[in-house]
């Protein structure tokens, strides 16, 4: 294609891309660099219907001046990055030098939010990922080998999970596994523990989220490996079994290598978007014990005061994360693309 | 349609037969605010005037668009209903405008106690109260022999009682979910300790003390008569709790006492057993452990003179003493000359007479309150120290803080 | 579908039904017992006293004289009004799905057919721009939206989700026409077509399984989303999901659970309806395509 054309063809979603997404990137990094400027402040008399006070405020006139000498605010360089909040190198190296032992850093790490973030983003991604290619794997498998004319029914129970928003579809679930909903009773039933509660503990809310994150991602998985089952090589097959290969065998060597393009095109997905993991943090109220650099953000920007740098500072680092996890599936990517040029 | 137009018609001639002259504004009115009942009739009031557009957008999100919408020139929004937590992040940006001469002009209505007055400006025009106090099952502490608590202590006792007797399992409820809610109930109880959450002056966080653990030691005592999942109960899970006759003392919103019970299905025992106290004190401290909150309207600084005016006149006449009917008298505690406190509303009222303290209008109270609430869970659940749970706070906090140009 | 000699023996068929059975549980007990729930009062819903209050409606009974109630609906639906955040999600769905898959299939066809190394480069950058959480966006949007006065509008709302699902778009697309063989449009232009002739009138009128599956998943996003509507919709032009969170209550203030349990059903029913309606297409178009990482 000549490049004229090309440029035609490419250039409305380019150009939504580039004003939507682009911009705001650059202005996020801008941001993450750049933060408010000393504010000025005075101690004042404050008067309310509970009395009045003496408190402080923000003398404006005084920071006005500053404001408009540089609008972007104060050049900090990395600082942000590299403050407690985020990647809070002192804090580390402090932690490092002070413990004795592996055992004691890594403690001493897990109080930092960024690391215990990290903790649970990695975990949660590490394990929902493949968990949720196997059981869309399974799923495919099982429901290819039905009645044709269940199938329909079939799939379309199955992608329930995945068609409702994730922030209703946890909320649901949450009332049900409260201590006395019905999953939390079945449970305490199951384990005979009178006393289980899956939202009282860090280990249990994790398995609770990591849970919930294979039900609601399975589905995808599902449909793109159905899809993907229906353009087997059914000469490779019969050939194979002819060659007496059983079972297991057909699917290690004929089925799997068939679906390996999907699963890296579901993993893709999948990796960026279980790093980012947000809505079933807020929608299970698990705050307490698992958050993400996602959750940051969000706390970054509902509080009373919003913490602009720092939510930018997260958004970057959100995307670096996501290019180092994506990295090795983008070099097979380039190397397949360079074979196929 | 047409009923409509007879509505308010008849609204009309009500209002002009009535003592005060009938709404007339020349602006355009724009109000952003939260969404509930008392803000809705707020707004309603001030969408009567006539003679300008007046627009609402009431949202539990507004605290992430009032800012933004009130930045621009001419300003999206005119006014922004606001509480004394979020007053500061408008008077940090310098989007609102001092009210006096508007008030010297149109505020005839309005009572001295209303005016929000800051290094004497008038920023503010507060028209609701609110504070947490005692919410309890008089009958439970009958059945248990126990008086009604007024500090925390007695409320441990009665709890134990309640708890010995067999009566319920965990009778202490209270919105603890880690974040906002976690970060509020610390406060109130460092306050009723006594504490000052700065060091004078300054925007130095100094709650790693005495009264910080001892505050942290109460929150951890209470928590152990809760229901296990007490750190992801808001207020919405410990309402339900409470309704469905789980819980026997919680401290709560006064703005929800007067709905406590109307939910559907709540059963007769707990209806007829319900009961509200002002808020408790802790450690022999004579302050409550409670903070004193108001909700109040603001107008925008980047707009013109007469939409300023139109706002100004809009909103005294949503929160006009003449409006003050039956309908409305329930839905808050009302700060509007006349009002006469309603049942539900006696527990606010109390926290109002025992001096309760305010919550801190600070510019920097929103950073430590976040801090609060991400730093504490990890105590509460027991994998830290009061004193180490407490440090992390300030050490989170002062991150912040120098972010925002407020330490250096 | 699987040859007579591949058929699978008795025990695996079982196995195999007993496993579907169980999925199937697993993926719509959620759903089922939130419908059930739906026509109760709230303690029944929540059955914070005992789960089987749920099952049985005590309170509903007691309060209503029968064990089920539309009260959550009729509040919903009449009283606030949640017919109007039904219209304006289908708005926004339909201008949302049209755009994407306009301006995404030009682009992703474009991308598949140019043999040039920035093409891949192109890609790359879109998946990059994918991995930004989305709360960022729009918290950036805010300012200059408000500025310019265009905050509030499903228009603007419209054109920000089509612009955050490009990249999606664009990657499923762009596999897509990569399994449309080059040599359909090739041979057009051979016959003295253009390239964009060629386009319409070659490989439009095989490329709609592709499209109506990458259409199906940019449905769903805007459908279901929450970050962008919640913070750029004015109250009038609400869609579905945040309504539904506003029923829910702030801290100081009391929400209708029940409201929501009745709009969270009501917000799945056209979901149901179009999955029965395109199922076949979403399986078939995923089968022409076979999406290629």
């Amino acid at each position: 294609m000549k490049h004229r054309t090309f440029f035609w063809f490419i250039l409305p979603t380019a150009a939504a891309m580039l004003l939507f997404i682009a911009l705001p990137i650059v202005s996020v990094v801008t941001q993450s660099l750049h933060t408010p400027h000393d504010a000025v402040l005075t101690v004042t008399k404050n008067c309310g219907p509970f009395g009045c006070k003496d408190t402080t405020v923000i003398d404006q006139e005084a920071t006005a001046a500053l404001r408009t000498a540089e609008p972007l605010g104060k050049f900090v360089g990395l600082d942000i990055y590299f403050d407690r909040g985020h990647l809070a190198v002192a804090e580390v190296a402090q932690a490092w030098r002070t413990s004795d032992g592996l055992g004691a850093f890594f403690s001493q790490l897990s109080n930092l939010p960024f690391y215990r973030a990290m903790a649970f983003t990695l975990t949660f991604t590490f394990t929902v990922t493949p968990l949720m290619l196997i059981l869309g794997f399974m799923i495919a498998v099982a429901v290819n080998t039905l009645h044709r004319h269940l199938k329909g029914l079939v799939i379309f129970f199955s992608l329930l999970p995945m068609i409702v928003s994730p922030l209703i579809g946890s909320l649901v679930l949450f009332w049900m596994i409260d201590s006395r909903g019905v999953i939390g009773a079945a449970l305490q039933w199951l384990f005979s523990d009178p006393n289980l509660s899956l939202k009282a503990s860090t280990g249990l809310t994790w398995v609770m989220l990591i849970v919930y994150g294979v039900w609601h991602a399975a589905p995808f998985s599902f449909v793109v490996f159905y899809a993907g089952l229906q353009t087997l090589p059914q000469d490779q097959l019969e050939s194979a079994q002819i060659d007496g290969a059983t079972r297991w065998q057909r699917t290690r060597y004929v089925i799997i290598p068939h679906l390996m393009p999907l699963v890296t095109f579901v993993a893709l997905i999948q990796l960026m978007d279980n790093f980012r993991v947000f809505e079933p943090i807020l929608g299970f109220n698990s705050e307490a014990h698992a958050t993400s650099l996602s959750w940051f953000i969000y706390n970054d920007l509902g509080g009373e005061t919003r913490l602009l740098s720092s939510a930018a500072t997260s958004s970057v680092l959100t995307i670096l994360g996501v290019a180092i996890l994506l990295a090795p599936v983008l070099v097979r990517t380039w190397r397949d693309f360079n074979a196929k040029v | 349609m047409f009923l409509k137009k007879v509505i308010a018609a008849s609204v009309l001639a009500v209002s002009a037969g009535g003592a005060h002259a009938a709404c007339e504004i020349s602006g355009r009115v724009n109000i952003i605010g939260n969404e509930f009942p008392a803000i809705h009739a707020v707004a309603d009031g001030a969408k009567e005037c006539s003679g300008g557009e007046v627009k609402a957008n009431l949202t539990a999100d507004h605290q992430k668009i009032n800012v933004a919408g009130m930045t621009g020139n001419p300003a999206e929004y005119t006014s922004a209903i606001i509480a004394n937590s979020s007053i500061v992040a408008l008077m940090n940006e310098d989007v609102i405008r001092p009210l006096d001469d508007l008030v010297a002009k149109h505020g005839q209505s309005l009572s001295p106690n209303q005016l929000i007055v800051v290094d004497g400006k008038v920023m503010a025009v507060a028209f609701m109260a609110n504070a947490q106090h005692l919410v309890y099952r008089k009958d439970i502490l009958e059945q248990a022999g126990v008086e009604t608590p007024t500090t925390y202590e007695e409320m441990l006792e009665a709890a134990k009682k309640i708890r010995e007797a067999g009566l319920m399992e965990n009778p202490i409820g209270g919105p603890y979910k880690a974040g906002w809610n976690l970060a509020q109930e610390f406060n109130n109880m460092f306050l009723g300790h006594g504490g000052e959450f700065f060091k004078e002056g300054t925007a130095e966080v100094s709650i790693n003390n005495e009264k910080g653990v001892a505050a942290l030691n109460m929150m951890k005592a209470l928590s152990e008569y809760m229901n296990p999942d007490f750190l992801t109960h808001d207020s919405n899970a410990t309402n339900a709790e409470f309704r469905a006759g789980n819980v026997a003392l919680m401290h709560m919103w006064g703005s929800r006492a007067a709905t406590m019970t109307e939910a559907e299905g709540v059963t007769d025992d707990v209806k007829n057993g319900f009961a509200i106290a002002g808020p408790l004190t802790v450690g022999g401290g004579t302050t409550p452990a409670s903070t004193l909150w108001w909700d109040g309207w603001t107008v925008s600084k980047n707009i013109t003179d007469e939409d300023a005016e139109a706002t100004f006149v809009a909103m005294t006449h949503g929160i006009a003493p003449e409006r003050l009917n039956d309908e409305m008298r329930p839905l808050a505690v009302w700060l509007i000359d006349g009002y006469e406190p309603t049942e539900a509303a006696q527990g606010v009222y109390d926290a109002i007479q025992s001096e309760t303290t305010p919550y801190p209008m600070l510019p920097y109270m929103g950073l430590l309150h976040t801090a609060l609430g991400t730093e504490l869970s990890d105590f509460m659940q027991g994998k830290e120290s009061a004193e180490q749970a407490l440090a992390d706070v300030e050490a989170a906090y002062t991150a912040a803080a120098k972010e925002k140009g407020f330490l250096q | 579908m699987a040859s007579k000699a591949q058929q699978a023996p008795a025990y695996l068929r079982i196995v195999t039904v007993a496993f579907v059975v169980l999925w199937l549980l697993v993926a719509a007990f959620p759903f089922l017992w939130t419908l059930w729930g739906s026509f109760k009062v709230e303690l029944d819903f929540f059955s914070k006293a005992d789960w089987m209050n749920a099952l049985t409606g005590p309170r509903t009974l007691a309060e209503k004289g029968s064990p089920f109630t539309t009260d959550g609906y009729y509040g919903a639906w009449v009283q606030e009004e949640f017919w109007r955040s039904a219209i304006n999600t289908t708005l926004v769905c339909f201008f949302v799905v049209c755009t994407s898959l306009t301006i995404g299939t030009l682009g992703g066809y474009a991308l598949s057919r140019s043999g040039y190394r920035y093409t891949f480069w192109l890609l790359i950058t879109a998946l990059i721009f994918r991995a930004m959480p989305p709360i960022t966006l729009v918290s950036g949007y805010l300012l200059p939206f408000f500025e310019w006065n265009l905050w509030g509008h499903l228009a603007t709302t419209i054109i920000v989700l089509v612009a955050i699902n490009q990249p999606f778009t664009l990657w499923m697309l762009y596999s897509f026409f990569q399994k449309i063989p080059k040599e359909l449009d090739e041979s057009a232009k051979v016959d003295g077509c253009t390239q964009f002739k060629a386009f319409r009138h070659v490989i439009i009128p095989v490329m709609w399984p592709g499209v109506i599956t990458t259409g199906l998943f940019s449905f769903l996003l805007a459908y279901n989303d929450f970050a962008v509507t919640a913070m750029l919709l004015s109250k009038e032009n609400q869609t579905m999901v945040p309504k539904i969170a506003s029923f829910l209550g702030t801290t100081q203030t009391e929400g209708n659970v029940m409201f929501a349990v009745a709009a969270v059903v009501s917000a799945t029913v056209p979901l149901f309806i179009l999955v029965m309606f395109f199922q076949r297409q979403i399986v078939s178009g995923l089968t022409q395509g076979a999406v290629k990482g």
